[in-house]
């Protein structure tokens, strides 16, 4: 049976994004779960997450897109619109999508490759072809309200995002529904 | 980023003295096969380094990745409600491929629980709001996934062996917490298991 080899390591971060207060560079991607392309017009006046992840499929990118997905509701509160971009195509975004019910829409920046990664200055041209692991939050005029590029290897977590949309909103976070606290008995002695 | 927002308090479950060096802890998900693996090695972790560390465990159930999570939380919960979170942990994390309610009441029963509160407990959910508090502040400390360790309250991440959660810990406590007998079943017995580190 033939192996094949993983692709080459990629590490750290090669491209630093752009700072909060630029315009943020409109997307005009094809989208998951049909096709439609997304524009940045097209949710004007809502807050904005961009997830910039390597590559569908690949366990840091798993980990971070489940995480959000999870949070979906999270976010919501703050009226966000969420969508992960990589440089896959549609059908990998599909499929990964399928796979890990991922409810977020998946933008495919995969022709011509990598020019909205290029344009949010996220594209790792030199060593292997996709985008940085980052993140954006973008006010509801289309400004970059906050950013964050993590080593492509770490997967950065939501706090900074939650943060940003907190500061955004000048909503705080609401914890779901509670039904009464209950008191827990104290911790168990080690057995 | 990435540190914890809530100090270990008497909410938690915890087991090991609380003045040990060094505080362990773990946001796990009782379905996710990488918090199984983590948990053998936590295991080896444990029978070496003694009470000098004590383990924490909070509830971080993806539950769009594993459908059975949250009521596999439910359930430990609600053992540790008769006294018996820990040993209800254990067992679901050696039955990570049978976490359906039939089952869940099994390990109840076997645990010698009152299966009356048991059950009620599950049907009332009762335990949710706890489990859910521990997600959301998961979320807000940078935790990115299951399962993710903190040490002394700084966010650990590298790999989860137990030589690589050991090696962390002597950095953060120095040489008082050198194991003792070193770690048991070392490379065979247990999967390796690291956080990818080179991959994307």
């Amino acid at each position: 049976m033939v192996t094949l080899a993983p692709p080459p390591p990629a590490s750290g971060i090669r491209s630093r994004g752009l700072p909060p207060g630029t315009r943020a560079p409109d997307l005009g991607l094809p989208a998951t779960p049909d096709g439609r392309r997304i524009t940045l017009a097209d949710v004007k006046g809502s807050p904005v997450v961009l997830i910039f992840y390597p590559g569908d499929f690949t366990p840091v990118c798993t980990n971070e897109l489940g995480l959000f997905n999870e949070l979906m509701p999270v976010l919501g509160q703050f009226g966000a619109k969420v969508f992960g971009i990589s440089c896959d195509s549609l059908w990998s975004h599909i499929a990964f999508a399928k796979e890990l019910h991922i409810q977020i829409p998946l933008l495919s920046d995969f022709h011509p490759k990598g020019e909205v990664s290029r344009r949010y200055n996220v594209y790792r041209e030199e060593d292997v072809g996709i985008c940085e692991r980052a993140l954006y939050v973008i006010d509801g005029k289309g400004v970059i309200y906050w950013s964050y590029v993590s080593p492509i290897e770490l997967n950065p977590g939501a706090d900074g995002v939650i943060d940003a949309l907190e500061r955004l909103t000048g909503k705080q976070m609401e914890f779901p529904t509670f039904q009464p606290q209950q008191q827990r008995p104290q911790p168990e002695a080690r057995t | 980023m990435s540190r914890l927002r809530r100090n270990v308090d008497a909410n938690d479950w915890a087991k090991g003295p609380a003045d040990a060096p060094v505080t362990l802890l773990e946001y796990g998900d009782f379905e996710c096969p990488f918090c199984g693996r983590a948990f053998w090695e936590l295991k080896r972790l444990e029978s070496a380094v003694g009470d000098r560390v004590r383990f924490v465990f909070r509830h971080f159930p993806l539950t769009q990745l594993h459908p059975h999570a949250l009521l596999a939380a439910e359930a430990a919960e609600a053992a540790g409600a008769q006294g018996k979170f820990w040993e209800m942990h254990d067992v679901l994390f050696q039955n990570q491929q049978n976490l359906e309610a039939p089952a869940l009441l099994t390990y109840a029963a076997d645990l010698g629980l009152d299966m009356g509160r048991f059950t009620r407990d599950l049907q009332e959910h009762r335990s949710l709001p706890q489990i859910q508090r521990d997600f959301i502040e998961g979320v807000r400390s940078g935790v990115n996934g299951t399962p993710t360790f903190f040490i002394n309250g700084e966010r650990h991440n590298g790999a989860y062996t137990a030589e690589a959660l050991l090696a962390a810990i002597e950095r953060r406590a120095g040489p008082d917490i050198e194991p003792m007998t070193g770690l048991p079943w070392e490379g065979d017995r247990v999967p390796r298991m690291g956080r990818p580190q080179s991959h994307m």
